[in-house]
C-alpha cells in the first residue's frame, strides 16, 4: 500500500480532495433525489430525527427545567405525589412508574442509549462484513471458501436463543451486547450479500486501471472497492440497528441484561409490578415504552427499505 | 440432485458440530465449576468437592471433556434437569418439543400464505396509497416489539373482551376430572392434522388432470367435507371439550406468531414481484390479451415464488428464536419457555439441552426447506 501512495500524481488545477468532495456531493444529491421520491423513507427519517431531538433534549431539560431529585430517570422520586404510579398530569406528562420515577424522562434518557447501542452494533457489523466481503471477493480461492462457510454457519444459528443463554451465563452490559451482536451479524448473512456486490465491482474496468497503474491489492480494496460498497453497507447498517435494538429490548424485558434503564426495562418494571391487567388507568406504563421500541425499530427499517430502492437499480421506477 | 443433497446434509452436520463446540466453549468459559455452589457450605469439605469433580469428570483435560460432550450429545444423554429433578432433560424435550413444532409450523404456513398474496398485491398496486399504507403496517408489524404486542393482545382479548384465555396450555379446572392427560389429547390432535394434510395433498395431486374450475370445486368440497367430518368425530368423542379447550389456548399465540412473521414474506415478495413484472414474458402475457388477474397470479407471481422461498429458508432460525418470546409471553409450555425459565432459574443442563434442541430444529427446518427448494427449482433438479 505504501508503494501505491508514493506514486507521482499528474498535477491538476484543483486539489484532489476538492474534486473528490465535489463528486461525493454530486452523488449524494443524486441519491437524495431518489430517496425523496419515496414517502416511506421520509417517514422513517422523520421518526429518527424526532428520537434524536428527544435524546438531545433530555440533558438540557435535566439541567434547566427538571429538578434532578424528582426527574432523574433511575433514582428520581416525586415525593409531592401520594401514590405511585400516577396517571399523566401537568407535572409528569406521561405519569410516573410504580416506584415514582418520571416516565417521560426515562423514555428520553433511554433513547440516547438505544442510539449508542444501535450505532455501535451497526458499525462493528458493517466494518466486518465490508472488509470480509471485499477481501473474499477480491482474493477468491481459499479465503473466499473459509469466510463463506463461516457465513453459512452463522445464518443458520438461532441468535436470540444463543444471546439469551450468553446473557444469562455472563455479565452482559449494553456494550457487550452491541459487540457480540455486531460480530454475529457481521460474519453472517450480510457478508454474503456484500461479497456478491463486491464480485460485480471486481470486474469493473476501473479496478483493472488501478492495477495497471501499479496499485497494490490492499490499495485497490480500500480505495476503489470500499467506496462502491458503501451504499449497500449503509443499507445494512440500518437493518442492524433495528435488530440490535429489538434484541436489547427483548433481553432486558426478560431481565437478562445488566443495565439500569432502557425501554425494555420500563415494560419489565410495569409487568413485574403487576400493572399489566390493571385497567386503562395504568396504560401509560406500557404504551409509551412499547411504542417507542416499535417506532424506533420501524424507522430504521423503513429508511433501510427506501435506501434499498436507491441502491438497487432493479427496484427503481425508471 | 443427489450430489446437492449430500452436500447440504454434510454441511448441516458440520454446522451442528460447530454449534455444539460453541455451546461447550460457552459453558467451559465460565469461571469456576459446579462445586463452587458448595463453597459456603461447611458440610461439604474440600475433599468432598474434589470427589464431586472427579465423579462428574470435571478434573479431566478440556479436550477429553469436549469429546465426552459430543458423545453425550449424539447418544441423547443431555443430563438431568435441576428444576424438574429428577426428570432427564431429554424426557422434558420430548414432551415439549411437539408443542413448539405445532405452533411454529402452523404459524409459518399461514404467515407465508398471507404474506405471499399480500406482497403480490403490493407490487401490483405500486405507488398507490394502498401500497404505502400496507407497507407501513407491514414494517411496523415486522419490527414490532413482540413481548409488548403479546401483552397488549392479552390485555385486549383476554382481559377487556374476555374472548380468549390469557395464556397457558389448558384450563386446569376443566381437566381436573378428566381421565386422560394433556399429551394424549395433544397427540391425537396432531395425528388428525397430519391425516388431514396427507388427504389434502392426495386430493391436490389426484385432481391435476382436471380443468381449473372443476379442480377448484373438487378441492374445496373435499377439503370442507373431510374437515367437517374430523370436527364431527372430535365433537362426538368424550375428549372433544378438552381438545376445544386446548385449541382455544392456541389461538392467541398463533395470532401473534403469524402477525409478526407474515410481513417478512410480504416485503420480500413485493420486491421480487417488482422484478418479475418487468420481464418480457409478463408483457407477452398482456399482449396475448390475458386478463390482468391471470397475468398477475400465473405469470408474474409464479416466477417470484422461488426467491421468496429462499428468503423464507433464511428467516427460519430467526422465526424459531422469535418463538421463544411468543411462548414466554403466553406461557405456552414449549421449548422457548423452557429455555427462558431454565436460564432464569440457573438450570444449566436444561438450558443447554433446550438451546441444543432449538439449534437442531433450526438446522433441520433449514434442511427440509432446502430439499423442498431443490424439488421446486428445475435448475437444481436437472443438474
Amino acid at each position: 500500500m505504501a508503494d501505491a501512495m508514493t506514486i507521482q500524481r499528474t498535477p491538476v488545477a484543483e486539489p484532489l480532495w476538492r474534486i473528490r468532495l465535489r463528486l461525493a456531493g454530486k452523488s449524494f444529491a443524486n441519491s437524495w433525489q431518489l430517496f425523496r421520491e419515496n414517502p416511506i423513507g421520509l417517514i422513517g427519517l422523520g421518526i429518527i430525527v424526532l428520537f434524536g431531538l428527544l435524546s438531545l433534549a433530555h440533558p438540557i431539560l435535566m439541567a434547566t427545567v427538571w429538578d434532578a431529585r424528582t426527574y432523574d430517570p433511575i433514582i428520581g422520586y416525586d415525593a409531592a405525589i401520594l401514590s405511585h404510579p400516577s396517571p399523566p398530569s401537568a407535572r409528569h406528562l406521561l405519569g410516573t412508574d410504580p416506584i415514582g420515577r418520571d416516565v417521560l424522562s426515562q423514555l428520553m434518557y433511554s433513547a440516547r442509549w438505544e442510539f449508542g447501542l444501535g450505532l455501535l452494533a451497526a458499525t462493528v457489523s458493517v466494518v466486518l462484513s465490508t472488509t470480509v466481503g471485499a477481501v473474499a471477493a477480491y482474493f477468491g480461492g481459499l479465503v473466499d471458501t473459509i469466510f463463506m462457510r463461516i457465513a453459512d454457519v452463522m445464518t443458520m444459528l438461532p441468535f436470540i436463543a444463543i444471546l439469551v443463554v450468553l446473557s444469562a451465563l455472563f455479565d452482559f452490559q449494553l456494550i457487550h451486547l452491541a459487540l457480540v451482536y455486531g460480530i454475529l451479524v457481521g460474519f453472517g448473512g450480510q457478508t454474503i450479500v456484500i461479497k456478491s456486490q463486491a464480485l460485480t465491482i471486481k470486474v469493473k474496468p476501473y479496478i483493472d486501471a488501478a492495477r495497471v497503474a501499479g496499485g497494490g491489492d490492499w490499495h485497490i480494496i480500500f480505495t476503489h472497492m470500499f467506496p462502491n460498497l458503501m451504499p449497500l453497507a449503509f443499507l445494512y447498517m440500518m437493518i442492524t440497528v433495528t435488530g440490535a435494538v429489538f434484541i436489547e429490548a427483548a433481553l432486558s424485558f426478560f431481565g437478562l441484561l445488566n443495565i439500569r434503564m432502557s425501554w425494555g426495562i420500563m415494560i419489565n418494571t410495569a409487568q413485574a409490578s403487576g400493572y399489566l391487567l390493571a385497567g386503562p388507568g395504568y396504560l401509560h406504563l406500557m404504551i409509551p415504552a412499547g411504542l417507542a421500541i416499535t417506532l424506533f425499530c420501524s424507522a430504521f427499517y423503513l429508511v433501510g427499505r427506501a435506501l434499498d430502492e436507491v441502491v438497487n437499480p432493479r427496484l427503481r421506477r425508471r | 440432485m443427489r450430489k446437492y443433497l449430500v452436500g447440504r446434509i454434510l454441511q448441516i452436520i458440520f454446522t451442528l458440530l460447530i454449534f455444539q463446540t460453541l455451546l461447550f466453549v460457552i459453558l467451559d468459559a465460565q469461571p469456576g465449576d459446579i462445586t463452587m455452589q458448595f463453597l459456603a457450605n461447611p458440610k461439604v469439605s474440600a475433599e468432598a468437592r474434589e470427589q464431586i469433580r472427579a465423579n462428574l469428570g470435571l478434573d479431566k483435560p478440556p479436550l477429553e471433556r469436549y469429546v465426552q460432550w459430543l458423545k453425550n450429545f449424539i447418544t441423547g444423554n443431555l443430563g438431568t434437569s435441576f428444576e424438574h429433578w429428577p426428570r432427564s432433560v431429554m424426557d422434558i424435550i420430548l414432551e415439549r418439543a411437539p408443542r413448539t413444532l405445532v405452533l411454529f409450523l402452523t404459524a409459518q404456513l399461514i404467515a407465508f400464505a398471507v404474506g405471499f398474496s399480500l406482497g403480490k398485491l403490493l407490487a401490483w398496486w405500486r405507488g398507490t396509497v394502498f401500497e404505502y399504507g400496507l407497507t407501513l403496517i407491514g414494517v411496523v408489524m415486522f419490527t414490532i416489539f413482540t413481548p409488548w404486542f403479546g401483552l397488549m393482545m392479552i390485555w385486549l382479548f383476554g382481559y377487556r373482551l374476555k374472548w380468549l384465555p390469557v395464556g397457558k396450555f389448558l384450563d386446569p379446572l376443566l381437566w381436573r376430572t378428566s381421565s386422560v392427560d394433556a399429551n394424549y389429547v395433544f397427540g391425537r390432535l396432531m395425528l388428525t392434522a397430519l391425516i388431514y394434510t396427507v388427504f389434502v395433498l392426495v386430493v391436490f395431486f389426484s385432481t391435476r388432470k382436471l380443468s381449473a374450475s372443476w379442480r377448484r370445486v373438487a378441492m374445496w368440497t373435499s377439503m370442507g367435507a373431510f374437515g367437517g367430518a374430523a370436527v364431527l368425530v372430535w365433537a362426538l368423542s368424550d375428549i372433544g371439550v378438552l381438545a376445544g379447550d386446548m385449541l382455544k389456548h392456541m389461538v392467541l399465540p398463533l395470532l401473534v406468531y403469524t402477525v409478526v412473521n407474515f410481513a417478512g414474506t410480504m416485503l420480500v415478495m413485493r420486491n421480487t414481484m417488482l422484478e418479475t413484472m418487468r420481464e418480457d414474458y409478463v408483457m407477452a402475457a398482456r399482449a396475448k390479451g390475458l386478463p390482468e388477474r391471470v397475468v398477475r397470479d400465473r405469470h408474474a407471481a409464479r416466477n417470484a415464488f422461488l426467491p421468496v422461498f429462499t428468503a423464507l429458508i433464511i428467516s427460519i432460525p430467526f422465526a424459531i428464536s422469535g418463538g421463544i418470546i411468543t411462548e414466554t409471553i403466553f406461557s405456552w409450555p414449549g421449548m422457548g419457555l423452557t429455555l427462558l425459565s431454565a436460564v432464569q432459574n440457573e438450570d444449566i443442563p436444561m438450558a443447554m439441552g433446550a438451546l441444543s434442541f432449538i439449534g437442531v430444529l433450526a438446522l433441520l427446518a433449514h434442511l427440509v426447506a432446502d430439499v423442498a427448494y431443490s424439488f421446486l427449482d428445475p435448475r437444481i433438479r436437472y443438474q
